[in-house]
């Protein structure tokens, strides 16, 4: 079976302005609206469409994170996922288990393509589709703003600093898309009754080997440096004025 | 102690600035030596650059055609190889570093730091998460190597004027054929490198289309400086992708920047954070962006930037 498997990570959602917590040891999560990072909601997307014009069976969403996180998978079942699996952990998993657990993963569901977001929205790190890659050892194409599937091979274009890149990998292969690959679907009512009835799986960090130790110890969580408030100004001379002033033209 | 090697970033001819200011914050770990790598199909003319790095210990060059470009599935395996000795191995958070480091990190059998904004020790450092809106202090564990990405926004160029000596090295290990290289469009406009530019005019949706942006342009050319946009003007279709500034985007500090119709959603505000002077011009008086702005003027931007640049004279 032709299959691709998409990691969909539960994020607190995009529009939230997040609060540090007073005693510093993070971000206040509680009580605070989670969705699907939109990366992966394009990772998603992008596994929908190559398998709807035919070039791929299954479309297989795989999630670590506490059991809420079944309504991120739920939610990419309704998008069109056959299935789900989740990997429950109420722990905070560092991308190098997270991309050894996607390992074991592919050993058993042996996917023609690994799609990942970029990066998540809330830790920023940008690192589980390299390092699975590097694991698994086949092709990363990072950031990716195209992607066409034919003959075993990938033809990617990839956002870098100098412009775009094409880039060609030999499947299986990691890739991990950025904003412009696509504009994810929205899910209609009657997906979201259909996504109830399809296979959900729950599995444990047990079953990886993995442990829940994060990479690295938290020290602290602070919110950022300020800016101090700025002037206005009335009109273009004041601005001109202001900016020779300070040097600046 | 630390041993640190920095990869460098390069087109194969000229060292990006990113690499100088990977030297920076290298040398703010505790008893740092900085030895600074070229992967490259001829790295001598790249190499020569890095040994003029002030601060750098010594520069090794790999020769490789399979090195002409950076491809990450290649180059890992030779800095993984040659990290072999050091306690840190650094590169640029640019496109090109968040491509490689991972990689080498998970060779290594480590964890990353991404985006170091501060070294506070040998084995702790700060980095923002949430796009900004927070800011981490993390402890890697004491003897594991660290793998890491530098916020290259947070840190100055490292100077010139250094000698470094220059060895030679050939990882010997094996490359994969898996992933090629085809080709590559964009950059090159003949104005400043919007990364590295001390001012930076950027645009947002307000300009309304590609040939509305043309006044950004006129700016940006009347001042010197690069021309950068909001992520709904590279969406919308009126400038390349290159040119995005923020969370996902390029991450800058210049010494002025103009946020022209720009609303300051922020995804965007990350991308400026350690701007020195912010300029917003908006039509809208409530927009975000005049929250972060050092000096800001509200109007329309059809009729303010021709008078701008008339009285700039």
């Amino acid at each position: 079976m032709r299959r691709i498997m998409v990691g969909v990570k539960r994020v607190v959602d995009y529009n939230v302005r997040i609060r540090v917590k007073p005693d510093n040891s993070g971000v206040v999560t509680e009580g605070v609206k989670m969705s699907i990072n939109p990366f992966d909601e394009i990772a998603l997307e992008e596994a929908l469409r190559i398998k709807e014009k035919g070039l791929a069976d299954e479309v297989l969403a795989v999630s670590i994170g506490p059991a809420d996180t079944q309504q991120q998978l739920r939610t990419a079942l309704a998008m069109g996922a056959d299935r789900a699996i989740l990997v429950q952990t109420d722990a905070v998993v560092a991308p190098l288990s997270v991309a050894k657990i996607f390992h074991k993963l592919i050993d058993k569901e042996q996917p023609l393509l690994v799609l990942l977001g970029k990066q998540a929205i809330d830790d920023d790190n940008g690192q589980t589709a390299q390092m699975l890659a590097a694991i698994w050892d086949r092709p990363q194409a990072v950031s990716c703003s195209k992607i066409e599937v034919a003959d075993g091979k990938a033809t990617v274009t990839r956002e870098v600093d100098a412009g775009l890149e094409t880039n060609e990998v030999d499947l299986p292969a990691v890739l991990s898309v950025d904003l412009r690959l696509n504009e994810p679907r929205y899910v209609k009512l009657p997906d979201i009754m259909k996504a109830k009835k399809k296979p959900l799986d729950t599995l444990g960090l047990g079953d990886f080997g993995v442990d829940g130790q994060p990479a690295f110890t938290v020290v602290k969580v602070e919110p950022p440096p300020t800016r101090t408030k700025g002037i206005m100004v009335k009109d273009v001379a004041e601005l001109v004025d202001t900016l020779k002033k300070k040097g600046l033209v | 102690m630390g041993k640190i090697l920095i990869v460098a970033e390069h087109d194969g001819a000229k060292l990006n600035p990113s690499t100088g200011k990977c030297v920076t914050c290298a040398a703010k770990v505790p008893g740092a030596s900085v030895d600074v790598l070229v992967l490259a199909a001829d790295a001598a003319g790249v190499a020569a650059q890095a040994a003029a790095i002030a601060g750098v210990g010594k520069v090794i060059a790999v020769d490789n055609p399979a090195n002409k470009e950076p491809l990450a599935a290649v180059l890992a395996p030779q800095v993984a190889k040659l990290a072999e000795g050091y306690t840190h191995v650094f590169g640029p958070s640019t496109t090109f570093g968040k491509d490689l480091m991972p990689r080498v990190a998970a060779l290594l059998g480590v964890g990353q730091v991404s985006d170091i904004m501060a070294v506070e020790g040998a084995h702790r450092f700060k980095r923002p998460i949430y796009a900004g809106n927070a800011v981490l202090t993390v402890d890697v564990p004491a003897g594991a190597k660290v793998v890491a990405t530098v916020r290259v926004a947070s840190f100055e160029a490292a100077a010139g004027g250094g000698s470094a000596a220059i060895e030679k090295a050939d990882p010997g290990v094996a490359l994969p054929s898996h992933t090629r290289f085809v080709s590559r469009t964009g950059a090159s406009t003949g104005r400043p490198d919007l990364q590295t530019a001390g001012k930076v005019v950027a645009g947002g949706r307000a300009l309304g289309s590609a040939d509305g942006f043309k006044i950004i342009y006129s700016l940006a050319d009347k001042l010197g400086a690069a021309v950068g946009a909001s992520r709904a003007a590279v969406d919308a279709g009126y400038v390349p992708n290159d040119l995005q500034v923020g969370q996902t985007g390029k991450i800058i500090a210049p010494e002025l920047y103009f946020a022209i119709g720009i609303s300051g959603a922020i995804q965007h505000m990350t991308g400026i954070k350690d701007a020195r002077t912010i300029v917003a011009i908006n039509k809208d008086g409530e927009a975000p962006i005049f929250e972060a702005a050092d000096i800001g003027l509200v109007g329309d931007l059809f009729t303010i930037l021709p008078e701008l640049e008339k009285q700039l004279g």
